[in-house]
């Protein structure tokens, strides 16, 4: 049987002086799989996600990806802490995306919107002017925003417009994989709604595999496919998200789900 | 006021003879560890075109900004038997270029000139000599702010890392935004270039008019920034490319005139008014060139005119 994951985390962990912030989590990732990390405040989902996207250095445990194959290296699961920096930068911008939580962490509010979505293909070395505004309307008709506003600053978008156009701005390299860190918890709930609906069919047909941190069960039961419940940086339980939101085992998952209001 | 006032130089194409250099002072100004410090920076900034050399500037006897890094390279890499030039915005005439060569003549006793191609070394700002250089001359550049990058990327230490990865999307954005709202790459001076094929670098505030002199230039040409404390230097033939998109080519500033005193037509080109009704004439920026097309015979379109003799 070929191993065609995506990406293998084993035993992640980072701590802050003597405290673990998170710690050995494992688990396995296949393409256009979403997964869903769930959890109070201070569990370490935050923390998770900015180690497994290379943004904090980990203390201990790997994470392997299967990077694409080119010239100089064969495709298949390789120990991302072993790439020169260089190619750790490159694979962030590339291969994967990152949505924040506040889309002003995740644009450059002081250029255009076709800028921002086309920054990373001139940062690949695109130089056709053309061409690269070509593509950034196209991405931008694709997140449902007004094609006639591309030079407009994002500042003059509302809050939902920001965060679809930081999804363009990652999406515009053809990720494989995009870790969000709560995209949709800075939005009005109609809004929520739409970007989620945007999400799960972008997630759908692009084949995207995708980690979302949320504190939002909803969005977990929405997007992901799987889920891994976080408690004081580690996981208490992990499975399908049906399973675990209908069948809560550990006692914390159980609070977890009896505690979301229903109107 | 008429253009008598316009050039202001002296003796035109002379070399003014060599003094006694003043013997309160070291030879240049500095003590011989700096000269050899800077020196040694400049060696690596040679070594590596269009890289930043940070370098230990001192305090001179002028202002930041009055050209502190370039009298700096200048004191570093000049030796008796120099001839040394010295322009700002083209001419030898104005403040800044006429205080300078008296610094030097008084600090080193060398011999001083206006005509660019008498000159071993010419300090300049703002321009390069319409005369083509030729091997063996030095261009010494004064360089306010020598970060390419500055106004894109603020943090120092992650523009340093981008520079060393050589990811340089962050100009291509800029260079975006101006035809996004421009419709042209709005960038007149100080227009970013890569060096080498590598080094994206600031070339000092220079017109975008002379960029495409420095490529493949044979001249040495040093890069100094004192407030800042970086050196950078491109080497005698190196290949300099003004960046831009493919279907936005680089495009050099071009006048509907020619120069109003010598006639020529492919030179950079200063407005002047010359009175109170608003009257102007279009002069070439570098004075020792235009003297000498005029010493040659060349005449333009103000000569002979009443009141406008030059």
């Amino acid at each position: 049987m070929t191993d065609d994951r995506l990406l293998s985390v084993q035993g992640v962990g980072k701590h802050y002086g003597a405290r673990w912030a998170c710690r050995d989590v494992s688990f396995d990732l296949w393409p256009g799989e979403v997964l869903a990390i769930v959890g109070e405040s201070g569990s370490g989902k935050s923390t998770l996600l900015n180690l497994l996207s290379l943004r904090t250095p980990m203390d201990e445990g790997a994470v392997h990806y299967a990077l694409r194959a080119d010239g100089n290296t064969p495709g298949g699961l390789h120990n991302l802490a072993t790439l020169s920096e260089a190619r750790q930068r490159l694979l962030a911008r590339t291969d994967w995306g990152f949505v924040e939580q506040n889309p002003r962490d995740g644009l450059r509010m002081a250029v255009s919107a076709g800028a921002n979505v086309a920054e990373r293909l001139m940062v690949l070395g695109q130089e056709h002017y053309g061409r690269l505004r070509c593509q950034a309307l196209d991405w931008m008709q694709r997140v449902e925003l007004d094609g006639h506003r591309i030079d407009e600053r994002p500042t003059q978008f509302s809050g939902g417009m920001q965060q679809r156009l930081q999804i363009a701005r990652n999406l515009v390299t053809r990720p494989r994989l995009v870790f969000m860190d709560e995209p949709t918890s800075g939005l009005d709930v109609s809004v929520q709604a739409r970007l989620l609906d945007l999400l799960r069919s972008l997630t759908e047909n692009l084949g995207l595999a995708c980690i979302v941190v949320t504190h939002d069960l909803a969005v977990a039961r929405l997007l992901a496919q799987r889920m891994l419940v976080m408690k004081d940086g580690s996981v208490v339980e992990a499975g399908l998200t049906d399973r675990v939101l209908d069948d809560p085992q550990h006692p914390y998952t159980q609070l977890l789900v009896s505690s979301v209001l229903t109107p | 006021m008429n253009t008598e006032t316009v050039h202001t130089t002296g003796a035109p194409l002379a070399v003014a003879p060599a003094q006694s250099a003043d013997s309160d002072y070291n030879f240049a100004f500095l003590d011989e560890q700096t000269k050899r410090h800077i020196r040694r920076a400049l060696l690596k900034a040679v070594a590596v075109p269009g890289y930043q050399v940070p370098f230990g500037s001192r305090e001179m006897p002028l202002p930041y900004g009055w050209g502190t890094g370039g009298i700096q390279v200048t004191a570093a890499v000049i030796g008796c038997s120099d001839v040394l030039k010295v322009i700002d915005q083209g001419a030898d005439g104005t403040v800044n270029a006429v205080n300078i060569r008296r610094f030097f003549a008084r600090m080193t006793g060398v011999q001083t000139t206006t005509a660019t191609e008498k000159a071993t070394l010419v300090q300049t700002r703002h321009r390069i000599p319409e005369t083509p250089l030729r091997e063996g001359q030095i261009l010494v550049y004064q360089v306010p702010q020598p970060e390419p990058l500055f106004r894109l990327e603020p943090r120092r230490a992650q523009t340093v890392k981008l520079h060393a990865l050589a990811e340089y999307g962050l100009m291509s954005v800029r260079l975006y935004e101006d035809i996004a709202h421009l419709g042209a790459i709005a960038r007149t001076y100080d227009y970013p270039v890569r060096v080498n094929g590598r080094y994206v670098m600031s070339p000092s505030p220079i017109p975008k008019f002379d960029n495409p002199k420095m490529h493949l230039n044979p001249a040495l040409q040093l890069f100094g920034a004192g407030r800042e404390k970086r050196l950078y230097a491109v080497p005698p033939y190196t290949s300099v490319e003004s960046l831009a998109f493919e279907d936005h080519p680089f495009e050099v500033q071009r006048w509907d005139h020619a120069c109003a005193l010598c006639g020529a037509g492919d030179s950079f080109l200063d407005e002047v008014i010359v009175d109170n009704a608003g009257r102007r004439l279009y002069v070439c920026s570098d004075s020792d060139h235009c003297q000498s097309r005029q010493q040659a015979g060349h005449t333009g379109s103000a000569v002979g005119e009443p009141g406008s003799q030059p």
